[in-house]
């Protein structure tokens, strides 16, 4: 049975996080979201609040919270800015959760700090031009030199790939071992013949920065593989089950979000002589968008939960991010609905909300991986 | 130097109140409670202070046992120890005031800040009321404060401009809107919260001076402003927008 009860600490993170959104990143969003812009004051504050390394251990400067803190925070900041979201969700989830699991201690005193305590922000380097779901075929290639490694190849849509400076890299170090011969390599972004290409011209999430990555013999050291060599596809699929909880918590604020607006405007908007919410077709719209919603969150809390109980929560954090995703661009699509023409514009924000919504449908594990992942799990427990 | 913040909690502003069986209090169910929004330019301004003399900041709230989650937020803030003065009875100002002249006369603050008002009931009353029982200055509508020794200057704001004074420590400060910008807690410092200690005191008694007979919600009334498409009507609209409305 799940029941979950808010304590009085994580009512105050999610009421700090909604409170820092609508002050500090909600005035803002729209010209972001138009220009491209990545949101470096708001991210820096973020990081000097805790923000950026969440869950990590206070020893290595991290917060010291839990993965339910963490998905109210995500949804409160995605709620009003899912570009914001989605540059701590990689932080958080991919690049601090494999270095505090996966690093030697002088790794993450190295780079688990300052990216804890938001000094820095990470990328994480997993897809390629030709390994998107299909991530056991890795073209990167890293080939064994004297004291390291010496890496090839090209990495594809890298969230905050032009403005990390510490990034995670999955290459393939001995083909023949598939994908028990990937690895994990930490680079820093001024290491030559590393370079993060020009900025991807998005449908959503604009103010996120996307790019392509070339690796041209790039020399990195081996005491800058992490974890164990061969280690890297287990790595990367580890830390994505918790990435798929940040995402899922992700897509659960843009839900919020759209419906907030669609239920604010229904109450303020005339038509026929009185409120549109008081207008049956519309209260069948909103009545939809909060039980969608509330499905989601109950979904997300439930495996931020089991998470935080150390239960196993890949098929719960598949299913919310499955689940959460599709609320979200569902809840987009209405909350325009309801808002009729303004919803077309850019001034009333849902449209932003729907460009935004659609990725989250497809990256950290498209809605059909999520079923092969949930679907996976069913079986093993009756085979 | 050690300073005493007073704060409270208040209905949130998009909160919808309602009048309590009794005709004369706020119906608490459903309703959502936040920190008084004038008490965070006080928190803060304590925990500058602080940060510039040394010293250190007690937090003080009087109220019902679900108040006491606003010294929570305060202790996150940076605030180092919390007083909760247990107060069911939903008392006037007075019996508030006393609570925390007492509790002044027993830690001996050199400064006590309070926001200038709260939002739930807008008396203005507290600041003044501890000042004069503790015979001590009080300066209200702060919008900025320098503390040198025992000198105190601040600025006020009043109808159309500014007013400097100055006072000598030990004194009362009312926080305006503008004094600082409040800081947000920090997620670590939420969990450092849970640990610091909040200690619980008993209420002063004392019978209130005023009694609060009842309580209504406003009637909303429209205003029927008609304008024309006449020169004088559409600078008048132009001007409503602006000053009134605030919407261009």
């Amino acid at each position: 049975m799940f029941t979950l009860q808010l304590s009085e600490t994580h009512e105050m993170i999610r009421d700090t996080a909604r409170q820092f959104a609508r002050d500090e990143v909600a005035p803002s969003s729209i010209e972001r979201d138009k220009n491209g812009e990545f949101p470096t004051e708001i991210i820096k504050k973020l990081g000097e609040l805790g923000f950026l390394g969440m869950m990590v251990s206070p020893e290595w400067g991290g917060s010291g919270l839990d993965a339910l803190s963490y998905v109210l925070a995500m949804e409160e900041i995605s709620a009003v800015d899912a570009s914001v979201g989605v540059i701590l969700s990689v932080n958080n989830s991919l690049i601090c959760w494999s270095l505090e699991t996966f690093g030697t201690d002088a790794q993450k005193e190295k780079w688990l700090r300052p990216l804890a305590v938001g000094q820095i922000h990470g990328a994480f380097c997993l897809s390629e031009p030709e390994a998107g779901s299909d991530a056991t075929s890795q073209h990167t290639l890293a080939e064994k030199v004297d004291g390291g490694w010496s890496l090839n190849g090209t990495k594809n849509w890298i969230t905050n790939g032009t403005t990390a400076s510490t990034y995670l890299v999955m290459a393939q170090t001995n083909r023949e071992l598939r994908h028990r011969g990937i690895s994990c390599f930490i680079i820093e972004r001024n290491t030559p013949g590393f370079e993060p290409g020009l900025k991807e011209d998005k449908l959503g999430i604009r103010s996120s920065d996307t790019c392509s990555i070339g690796l041209t013999n790039v020399f990195v050291p081996d005491d800058q593989v992490l974890g164990d060599v061969g280690q890297g596809f287990k790595i990367a699929m580890e830390s994505l089950n918790g990435g798929r909880i940040g995402i899922a918590a992700q897509a659960l604020g843009i839900a919020k979000g759209s419906f907030d607006a669609a239920l604010l405007y229904s109450t303020q908007r005339k038509a026929f002589g009185k409120p549109i919410s008081d207008l049956q077709a519309i209260q069948l719209k909103l009545a939809e968008m909060a039980t969608r919603l509330e499905a989601a969150r109950v979904l997300v809390y439930r495996a931020a939960n089991l998470k935080d109980q150390h239960r196993n929560y890949i098929m719960a954090a598949a299913q919310a991010k499955l689940l959460a995703s599709q609320a979200a661009v569902q809840n987009a699509l209405e909350a325009i609905q309801v808002h009729g023409g303004y919803g077309y514009v850019r001034e009333y924000l849902v449209e932003r909300y729907l460009r935004d919504a659609k990725i989250t449908e497809i990256y950290e594990g498209t809605s059909e991986i999520q079923h092969i992942v949930i679907a996976r799990e069913i079986l093993k427990a009756v085979s | 130097m050690n300073i005493l913040v007073c704060i409270s909690q208040v209905p949130d502003t998009t909160t919808r109140v309602a009048v309590g069986t009794d005709g004369s209090s706020i119906n608490p169910a459903g309703v959502k409670f936040i920190l008084n929004p004038y008490d965070e330019f006080a928190i803060e301004e304590g925990l500058r202070l602080r940060e510039k003399s040394g010293g250190t900041v007690t937090t003080v709230t009087v109220g019902p046992d679900t108040s006491k989650e606003v010294l929570r937020t305060a202790l996150a803030m940076g605030s180092d120890t919390a007083v909760f003065v247990k107060d069911e009875s939903r008392s006037d100002s007075f019996v508030v005031a006393s609570s925390i002249a007492d509790l002044a006369k027993e830690i001996t603050p050199d400064v006590i800040l309070f926001g200038r008002q709260s939002i739930d009931f807008d008396s203005f009353a507290l600041p003044s009321m501890v000042g004069e029982l503790l015979g001590w200055p009080n300066i209200s509508m702060v919008s900025s404060l320098t503390i040198e020794g025992t000198q105190v200057s601040a600025e006020r704001d009043i109808e159309g401009g500014k007013e400097s004074v100055s006072a000598t420590l030990p004194c009362v400060i009312s926080a305006q809107k503008g004094l600082n910008d409040p800081r947000y807690p920090k997620l670590p410092d939420i969990m450092k919260a849970k640990s610091k200690p909040i200690a619980d005191r008993v209420a002063t008694v004392v019978e209130p001076r005023v009694v609060t007979l009842s309580m209504t919600l406003p009637v909303s009334k429209r205003l029927n402003n008609i304008m024309t498409d006449s020169d004088a009507d559409i600078d008048q609209l132009v001007r409503l927008l602006h000053e009134e409305a605030k919407v261009i």
